[in-house]
């Protein structure tokens, strides 16, 4: 496994990844919150969104294609969504036949489940752009500036710092496995090796039980080891991120731009 | 062994933006901060300076632990979702933290569940089924070895089932779904998820207990109490909370109608849902849903009982 499996940062010379990360983070969740805003059907202002959107990523250097790759995670929560199509009363665009089951799609139904899909799609794309724009440590360091509490913001950059080697741990652990017993199902849909469905989740169950027992002893040790160089519970940075005026400027632009679009909505 | 491994257990629980209305994502951050608050302050209670690298490896454990799945057949398999089990062995406090940080990492990093919706999620995959897991487990564990293993279980299935539950109705609230098939949907979808979840909770308890014990038998003694209070403030605020919004919210007409029954269903006694409930534009499908009404009804009734148990309980020591 590569370290950088787990990274999302797009290395780029532009704006928008100079930017104080404290101003991505602030004008994301508005963009966001501004989507949530918007009502069904305001289409007007859903392709100023987008507009905005095409702006940021165009100055961040990021392709459409991977936005568009990665905005793909969202699309097995679209299934929760459709129902709306059929059971939202409006008028019946027409009729399907399903055994003894009348679909009625309606237009309102429809209306609202294209505004859901449009509303999401926006806003993971602008949060994907924040994390390819943004090295993780800068983004917690952010949040910390955010008044996120100090703990929490430690425990996450903790988390992200041992992510790696953890999943590397289970990558062993699934390696062993695999050489040593519990092989998938064969290709005739024969289990090749693996024995009862119940004993292989037995076997995953006594990895993850290993697993947790590995960390466990690994954050005593990693706690021993930073005890040792004088920690006293407080995490040091060496980054002070300082407030730019051009940080300031780029902020406000964005706001005032959600701002537009909300106004545009409503127009 | 690279970019497949990154988990997609549980995908159905991360509810991404856009699909809950600003209101319900408002309110569930606000019970999200009450809960995140006093576990923070529960666990640097219990643990001081050497919480923050406690926490944040167990937390990176639960993101690795979620990678190991076992094959079930045809090319699906069982995964862990991590929250009964981290609730029972770092205690409710430190779970909960630990699986915040998952939540988290995970929306911040693979934009795996929203950031404005980021409460929702930590209450659908933190909250409700590690306390309720817990809770569960706790009714066995002072048990013998089997009867303590089929509690975790029991306790991992429903807390699933629960997350599914909740899932659907704070889609239902906003009206992005219809709860009629939502519920019946999600349920039945996790009813195997939680199988999965069950079956690695028990075997992995049952390799500590054989390898380390005392893991399992720490006490968080009295911060345990106050835990449990707020516990069981919160879902009362959850609750209440909740039942207001439901006809307050300016979306979702028909889910409006349908959850006045369904909170309607749940203030009366039982036998008086099936004359109350009926579904306008879902002529024949009605079986179904109220049959998951009642499933929900009772899973919920049987949460609070056990809370308010418990908050009980630790009044009288």
């Amino acid at each position: 496994m590569h370290v950088n499996t787990f990274d999302r940062y797009e290395s780029r010379h532009s704006v928008i990844h100079r930017l104080d990360p404290r101003v991505k983070v602030v004008v994301t969740v508005l963009f966001i919150v501004a989507n949530a805003l918007l009502p069904d059907g305001a289409w007007l202002a859903f392709l100023a969104a987008w507009a905005l959107l095409l702006f940021v990523s165009g100055a961040a250097q990021i392709g459409l294609g991977t936005l568009l790759k990665r905005s793909l995670i969202v699309v097995p929560f679209l299934l929760a969504a459709v129902t709306v199509i059929f059971t939202l009363p409006g008028n019946a665009l027409t009729q399907w036949q399903l055994g003894s089951w009348t679909i009625t799609p309606t237009d309102a139904g429809l209306l609202r489940f294209v505004s859901i899909v449009i509303r999401s799609w926006l806003s993971v794309q602008m949060a994907i752009l924040l994390t390819a724009t943004t090295q993780f440590p800068d983004l917690i360091h952010a949040l910390h500036h955010l008044r996120v509490p100090n703990i929490l913001v430690s425990v996450i950059s903790f988390m992200y710092r041992y992510l790696f080697e953890l999943a590397n741990e289970a990558g062993r652990l699934l390696r062993a496995r695999e050489s040593r017993s519990a092989a998938p199902m064969g290709p005739n849909g024969r289990s090749a090796s693996g024995g009862s469905l119940l004993w292989r989740a037995k076997i995953a169950g006594h990895m993850v039980g290993q697993l947790l027992l590995r960390s466990f002893e690994r954050s005593d040790r990693v706690y021993n080891a930073m005890v040792a160089r004088g920690y006293n519970g407080r995490l040091l940075t060496m980054n002070p991120h300082e407030m730019r005026p051009s940080d300031w400027r780029l902020g406000g632009l964005g706001v005032v731009a959600i701002l537009l679009i909300q106004l545009v909505a409503r127009l | 062994m690279d970019v497949m491994l990154i988990p997609a257990a549980a995908q159905l629980l991360h509810i991404p933006d856009g699909f809950l209305s600003l209101i319900i994502s408002l309110v569930c951050w606000g019970i999200t901060a009450v809960f995140l608050t006093l576990a923070i302050r529960n666990a640097q209670e219990a643990f001081d300076e050497r919480l923050v690298p406690l926490a944040g490896i167990m937390a990176a454990f639960i993101f690795a632990g979620q990678m190991i799945n076992f094959p079930v057949a045809g090319g699906t398999s069982g995964h862990l979702v991590g929250a009964t089990l981290a609730f029972i062995v770092l205690g409710p406090s430190l779970g909960l933290l630990a699986m915040a940080a998952v939540i988290i990492l995970q929306a911040l990093l693979f934009q795996d569940g929203g950031l404005v919706v980021m409460g929702a999620n930590l209450i659908v995959m933190g909250i409700v089924p590690g306390y309720a897991g817990y809770t569960i487990y706790q009714f066995w564990h002072k048990r013998n070895g089997r009867l303590q293993m089929i509690g975790a279980g029991v306790g991992a299935w429903i807390a699933i089932m629960l997350a599914a539950l909740v899932t659907a109705l704070l889609l239902g609230f906003s009206g992005t779904t219809s709860l009629a098939i939502a519920i019946p949907a999600m349920l039945g979808v996790h009813a195997l998820i939680g199988i999965g979840e069950a079956l690695i909770t028990v075997a992995a308890l049952a390799f500590i207990r054989q390898t380390r014990p005392q893991l399992l038998n720490r006490e968080e003694g009295g911060q345990a109490s106050s835990g449990w209070i707020a516990g069981g403030i919160a879902v009362a605020i959850l609750v209440a909370l909740l039942s207001p919004l439901a006809s307050a919210s300016p979306d979702g007409l028909e889910s409006v109608a349908e959850q006045a029954g369904f909170l309607g269903a749940a203030q009366d006694a039982p036998f008086q849902l099936l004359p109350d409930y009926t579904i306008p534009f879902l002529g024949n499908g009605g079986a179904s849903t109220i049959v998951a009404g009642i499933v929900g009804v009772l899973v919920v009734a049987g949460l609070m009982y056990t809370l308010t148990r418990n908050l009980r309980k630790s009044e009288h020591h």
